[in-house]
């Protein structure tokens, strides 16, 4: 039956993006927001939902612009189709949401330059059609928005005792102030994926020991 | 902090390059510093031409910003006329480079156009506005910026080259022993914090 065929694949590409080509932890894009705005729990939610929204956008309009771009300007069109979408969120988020756009700061703009965007256009929506594109987009976003929000829950606890400014640990909890600042980034993220790494790993040992 | 005789503009460009290094302390530029680090040879040279870009793109978005965007009330364009800009000049460095230079050109390979995608590029250029930098401030904002991410990628190649050979266990090869490699640099540049005003 073609049609359950069709929504299981839907399924397949959204699940891709979450667990198989997880964006930050399998294909490691996007470093500089996850390290940069992971330091509390509620910004890896805002900047993860900012750039679903550009990533679900541009993949359906690049999708839908993909045999009227020529070859060799598909770049620069990706970059100006993205940077329409980013313009939006930020205007949006400094109208709405002012707290957010202070945290997240000069990192919205910069979603421009996030390079799962771009690699998503370029490898995903350039080929495939609107619907795939549109599923692809938001697999990829979702994925990025729990990564990042793992990591800044993380961070936040270590760092602050709470999470989601909401003190869980006891006020006796000396917080440990190098997990918010940069250093604590680079070393929560290394030890994160090292330690998935290791479970994918193991799990790929077993499924190989089994067959 | 303003630039008004030589002290303080030394005191700024060594706020730039080590105070706030791009890379340790605001994270901007993380993919190429992760991704062309393997090799000291190749981080120089992905240094060299992300400097020349930050430069020149701090330069040319200055005239842009005040000359064309701010008088026309077109502020918001800010950040698609700055990456236009940007991929602009990316691509005269591509050309310019695979005429005269081309070991570099091979070795830099993929990373090379991707310094339009280089985050700490548009950066520095909204940093530049947004800090309300004059000319001078810009372009040194600019260049010492660069230098300073130049710095954090070439001493992580060091240490990557010798990572290569040691024991690491599986799982962290890679990425993860990088991050947290990247993570006690920070710690150390850390110690610079407080050293200019």
């Amino acid at each position: 039956m073609p049609n359950s065929e069709g929504t299981r694949s839907m399924r397949s590409i959204f699940l891709n993006g979450i667990l198989g080509e997880n964006p930050t932890f399998r294909l490691v894009l996007g470093t500089c927001p996850t390290l940069a705005v992971t330091t509390a729990a509620i910004n890896g939610v805002g900047m993860g939902l900012a750039a679903t929204f550009v990533l679900v956008m541009s993949n359906i309009v690049i999708s839908l612009l993909r045999n009227f771009i020529p070859d060799n300007v598909r770049i620069p069109a990706f970059i100006v189709v993205i940077c329409t979408f980013v313009t939006i969120v930020q205007m949006l988020l400094q109208a709405f949401l002012p707290a957010l756009y202070d945290a997240l700061g000069l990192f919205i703009p910069l979603i421009v330059v996030n390079c799962i965007i771009l690699a998503r256009a370029e490898s995903f929506a350039s080929k495939n059609p609107v619907l795939a594109s549109a599923m692809d987009g938001l697999g990829m976003g979702l994925g990025f928005t729990l990564s990042i929000t793992l990591i800044a829950i993380v961070r936040e606890v270590i760092g602050a005792g709470s999470i989601f400014g909401v003190q869980i640990l006891p006020e006796s909890y000396q917080p440990m102030l190098l997990m918010i600042m940069p250093a604590g980034g680079f070393i929560t993220f290394g030890l994160l994926l090292g330690i998935i790494n290791t479970i994918v790993l193991r799990h790929t040992a077993r499924k190989e020991r089994q067959a | 902090m303003n630039v008004t005789d030589f002290t303080s503009m030394l005191l700024f460009m060594v706020n730039c390059v080590l105070c706030n290094n791009y890379i340790f302390s605001r994270f901007y530029g993380c993919c190429p510093f992760l991704g062309v680090s393997s090799k000291v040879e190749t981080a120089l040279g992905m240094g060299m031409a992300v400097t020349f870009v930050m430069g020149m793109a701090s330069l040319f978005t200055y005239f842009v910003y005040h000359l064309l965007l701010a008088p026309l009330g077109l502020a918001y364009l800010q950040t698609i006329a700055f990456i236009a800009v940007i991929a602009g000049l990316v691509q005269f460095v591509e050309m310019f480079m695979k005429k005269s230079m081309a070991a570099l050109y091979g070795a830099l390979g993929i990373y090379l156009p991707l310094i339009t995608t280089n985050c700490a590029v548009l950066a520095v250029t909204l940093l530049n506005i947004t800090e309300e930098y004059n000319l001078l401030e810009s372009v040194l904002n600019g260049v010492f910026g660069a230098l300073g991410f130049t710095l954090a990628i070439v001493l992580m190649a060091g240490v990557r080259e010798r990572l290569e050979t040691s024991d690491i266990p599986e799982g962290f090869k890679g990425f993860p022993i990088t991050l947290i490699t990247a993570g006690l640099m920070s710690v150390a540049f850390m110690g610079f914090s407080g050293l200019v005003g």
